[in-house]
């Protein structure tokens, strides 16, 4: 744990790189500033480019830690960065964007892409029976555990951190990731989805799927909202390895 | 010349726009969504405690229907709601949940059998209905006299924003990422589309559209403290105001919420208190019920925000490095009650305040959260002086909630408005033909290039990112809870005297491509001709209403004010809008004006009231017992106004499925 006390001098190592912009190298800058109470990242990064320097491309939208647009490489290790302390990382901060996504400037990386194909590619939304629904009816129930659980999955919020932790992501550009796993976990488990672990083995029963997991579980370690994605892994390569033999 | 066709042109990627993407694609039109960031990181995800449909299916939701949240909705407004258009919303919440029930959000569900709940600071058992087990639930939320919010945990818009990204993803809807709207094409009576920047490279295209629709959400980034994702800074309503032909409704209606963190301005949810928590003074006492007897912490959001800045004035704030605040008590909700239904909430107090809210409570303030008004559309959401250009959700005023929205009721709106506008947007390409006026767009992309140009290669030296502060500076200071003629008044001035400024903008970093300072540059001479709206409408105002609160006219006044503000901005060259008003009409009212069941309880009635309260007496008296939905449609008649497919009675447990649910 640091011991940054609010006035002292901390400085931000922050790798700079437009690939938009042909003359340009990839370079360190640093910027020193005072920690200041409650002092974020978003804080931090915003005060550089509001007073230092107005080309730093960086990413936020809501600021608080639920829109996952602003992971980075913090120290080595991804984050977010609007939640992150300062004085919890301080006093030196090596900034870096997330490997693996296409970059955009500086801190700025094309995750919605990323996470748009592979959406595509695993079909991540509820395959229902195709019937017109009547709105007017009573909804179809559902157990309150079983929505808890669904939820419990439902919480990712696309970051990029676990692709970016993820050795098997770094060596197969297809791999879909721990964020692609536990899509496929969540509508296994959601009844309104009528797909089979046939259907699903057809989406990652293969080295891009769960057989590509190493289970290095940098994933379970780095997820900024604690999913159980070893135990998501781990359930779903063994239903795979099922419907692969039978 | 970059030009790209389709039918549907949605500007904002957020749960109205990807909704109403879906609507009109499900009808055969082709749509583009176009979004400043990866859809799915929208604004709208950070709705956390709900979404208000009058489903009734918990206890203490039992003889909840449209009617009643149609009442709710009308007081919460201060009577400044179309009703009309909040009867068509009421209607097609319900089968909004059940939609997005079927499309896999995980809604929370009742469990049958006996729970502890703490209402009015005590613990309470209440039963559920076996027949209820497994619908989804609800919540208590403010200004609502039943329990009528809809939630997953305290996620839900991240829930539903998941869903029906996910959804569209499944439809095929077209997304372009990383760019934004610069203006619209159009020729003063039609809409043909935008201006758009690239926001990676900085290229400019044309798109090119049957329909415009805006749906980028609200404008909270013109205040200096507000709970508002930092995109939502207004851009659609100000693209709308610089057509010089549509115009903003209600522009000064701008909602504090009462329960923003302190100092980072997040929101903690209504949740919060609708579960039972409860605020707090440096006493630790308990202040709400001395201001509001009848509702308490669950009167409407301006009402318990104004009255929380009342009870700071009277010296009764906590002191902190940060400026005063007051408590959100939520430890007697208990742990488990915490992690499971408020675990967005315990996570925003672990890591911004490092505060345990199971045993600490939350440092909290009132800030701005919401735009009431917007792009001024018809009931079908098409602007009535603009055709061809539409808006639903936050960006739009077809104006369900007049000068104070329900909390729970913004999230509905934008699934709701998603639906009925995406139907009318399909209605209105089938009947029109693609027409490319090339002159025009090639005219609005060159003069779009020639301001970028300038700005990079002007002379200017003001700085865009001061020029931004001092505006937000400003309408935080002088345009928020406590409006007064005099500070208002010096906002007017100070803001014209920025947008001045403004013109002289000066851009260093000469990057074409991804550019923050040009981005902010261009935004910037927008968003204070869109504060200008707001202040300006608030100094113009001269009566209270809603969350517009003048202390030298404390009073509502219908007879002089039952009127809609229509900001509009024709010559460029402007340093003012132009400021018209539209009357609503008392006598078609199905709830004429009254108290609202909390807050002050003197205003100035409208001559029209009395007649049409006796109008409405003796049709009740006709009536007497009857069905609901008959009086109802004597009173006022709507169900023309919705499409076809979206119009039909809502099954409840109280209410089965008889004749009123089939289908017309």
């Amino acid at each position: 744990m640091s011991t940054v006390k609010t006035g002292d001098k901390i400085r931000l190592h922050i790798l700079r790189f437009n690939p938009g912009n042909p003359d340009e190298e990839p370079r360190m800058q640093t910027f020193e500033l005072e920690e200041a109470d409650g002092m974020t990242l978003f804080i931090a990064l915003n005060e550089i480019r509001e007073t230092r320097d107005p080309s730093l491309s960086f990413d936020f939208v809501c600021r608080a830690g639920i829109c996952g647009s602003c992971g980075m490489m913090i120290n080595g290790r991804p984050g977010l960065a609007c939640r992150t302390l300062t004085r919890n990382v301080g006093p030196d901060i090596t900034l870096a964007p997330l490997p693996v996504f296409e970059l955009i400037a500086d801190l700025s990386v094309n995750t919605g892409k990323w996470m748009r194909a592979m959406s595509e590619r695993l079909e991540t939304w509820v395959q229902a029976k195709e019937e017109e629904l009547d709105l007017t009816r009573i909804e179809a129930r559902m157990e309150p555990d079983l929505a808890e659980q669904i939820y419990e999955l439902d919480r990712c919020i696309e970051c990029g951190c676990c692709v970016s932790a993820c050795g098997t992501a770094r060596m197969r550009k297809d791999f879909v990731g721990a964020v692609g796993l536990n899509k496929i976990a969540r509508f296994r488990l959601d009844p309104r989805d009528t797909r089979t672990d046939e259907d699903f083995y057809e989406l990652v029963g293969d080295d891009d799927g769960v057989f590509g997991c190493m289970t290095l579980l940098a994933c379970h370690d780095v997820c900024p909202k604690d999913l159980p994605l070893q135990t998501q892994i781990a359930f779903i390569r063994r239903k795979m390895i099922k419907q692969g033999l039978s | 010349m970059k030009v790209i066709y389709t039918d549907v042109l949605v500007i904002g990627g957020g749960l109205a726009g990807l909704r109403l993407a879906i609507a009109a694609r499900r009808r055969g039109h082709d749509a583009i969504v176009l979004s400043l960031v990866p859809p799915k990181r929208s604004h709208s995800k950070a709705a956390q405690g709900g979404m208000q449909a009058s489903l009734g299916n918990v206890i203490k939701g039992q003889g909840d229907n449209e009617d009643v949240h149609f009442e709710d909705t009308v007081r919460g407004s201060d009577w400044a709601a179309d009703q009309d258009v909040v009867r068509m919303f009421v209607n097609t919440a319900p089968k909004a949940v059940r939609e997005l029930a079927a499309w896999g959000v995980p809604w929370s569900r009742i469990r049958k059998g006996d729970r502890t709940v703490i209402i009015n600071g005590k613990q309470v058992t209440i039963t559920e209905r076996d027949e209820a087990h497994g619908l989804v639930a609800q919540r208590d939320f403010g200004g609502t006299k039943k329990w009528r919010t809809c939630y997953v945990s305290d996620g839900t818009g991240h829930a539903m924003l998941q869903a029906v990204g996910d959804r569209a993803i499944g439809d095929g809807i077209v997304v372009h990422e990383r760019v934004e709207a610069l203006s619209l094409i159009h020729d003063g009576k039609r809409c043909f589309g935008a201006v758009v920047r690239d926001l990676t490279t900085g290229e400019l295209a044309a798109y090119v559209a049957k329909a415009t629709a805006m749906a980028t959400g609200g404008a909270g980034r013109l205040y200096r403290v507000s709970t508002n994702a930092v995109i939502c800074e207004g851009i659609g309503h100000a693209l709308a105001l610089e057509t010089g032909v549509a115009a903003l409704g209600n522009m000064e209606a701008v909602q504090f919420h009462p329960t923003a963190i302190v100092p980072a301005g997040i929101l903690v949810t209504e949740g919060c208190r609708g579960d039972g928590g409860l605020l707090k003074d440096s006493d630790g006492h308990r202040f709400m019920p001395d201001y509001e007897p009848e509702k308490k912490e669950l009167a409407s959001r301006d009402v318990v925000s104004r009255r929380m800045e009342q009870h700071i004035l009277a010296g009764k704030g906590v002191k902190s490095r940060f400026g005063e605040h007051l408590w959100l008590d939520i430890t007697l909700l208990g742990e488990q009650h915490i992690k499971r239904n408020l675990r967005e909430v315990f996570d925003i107090c672990q890591h911004f305040l490092g505060v345990d809210p199971v045993k600490d409570m939350i440092p909290v303030r009132p800030a701005q959260h919401y735009t009431m008004g917007g792009v001024r559309t018809l009931p079908t959401g098409q602007s009535p002086t603009l055709k061809g250009l539409f808006a639903a959700g936050e960006a739009a005023c077809w104006d369900m909630h007049g000068f104070n929205r329900l909390g729970g009721n913004s999230v509905a709106e934008t699934v709701v408005a998603g639906m009925i506008v995406g139907e009318f947007i399909a209605d209105f390409c089938d009947g029109e033909e693609l027409a490319i006026p090339l002159g025009l767009v090639r005219e609005s992309l060159q003069q779009e290039q020639a301001k970028l140009d300038a700005l990079l290669a002007g002379q200017g030296r003001e700085s865009a990112s001061q020029l931004k502060t001092l505006m937000q500076t400003l309408m935080t200071d002088k345009v928020g809870i406590f409006r007064t003629g005099e500070n208002l008044q010096l906002a007017v001035d100070g803001l014209q005297e920025l947008l001045q400024r403004s013109r002289h903008i000066g851009v260093p970093y000469k990057a074409v491509g991804a550019n923050p300072e040009l981005v902010t540059a261009y935004r910037v001479q927008k968003m204070i001709k869109l504060a200008l709206t707001v202040a300006y409408g608030a100094l113009t105002r001269t009566e209270s209403r809603g969350a517009h609160f003048r202390n030298d006219y404390p009073q509502r006044n219908d007879a002089e004010w039952l009127r809609r503000t229509l900001s509009s901005w024709p010559d460029p060259n402007q340093s003012l809008p132009t400021l018209t008003y539209e009357a609503l009409d008392i006598r078609r009212m199905e709830l004429p004006p009254g108290w609202r069941g909390y807050g002050a309880k003197d205003y100035v009635d409208h001559p029209d009231t009395a007649v049409r309260r006796a109008e409405i007496e003796a049709l009740k008296a006709e009536f007497g017992a009857a069905d609901r939905h008959k009086l109802q449609a004597a009173l006022m008649p709507y169900e023309q106004l919705l499409p076809g497919r979206l119009r039909g009675s809502n099954e409840r447990i109280d209410e089965p499925a008889g004749p009123a649910a089939q289908r017309p």
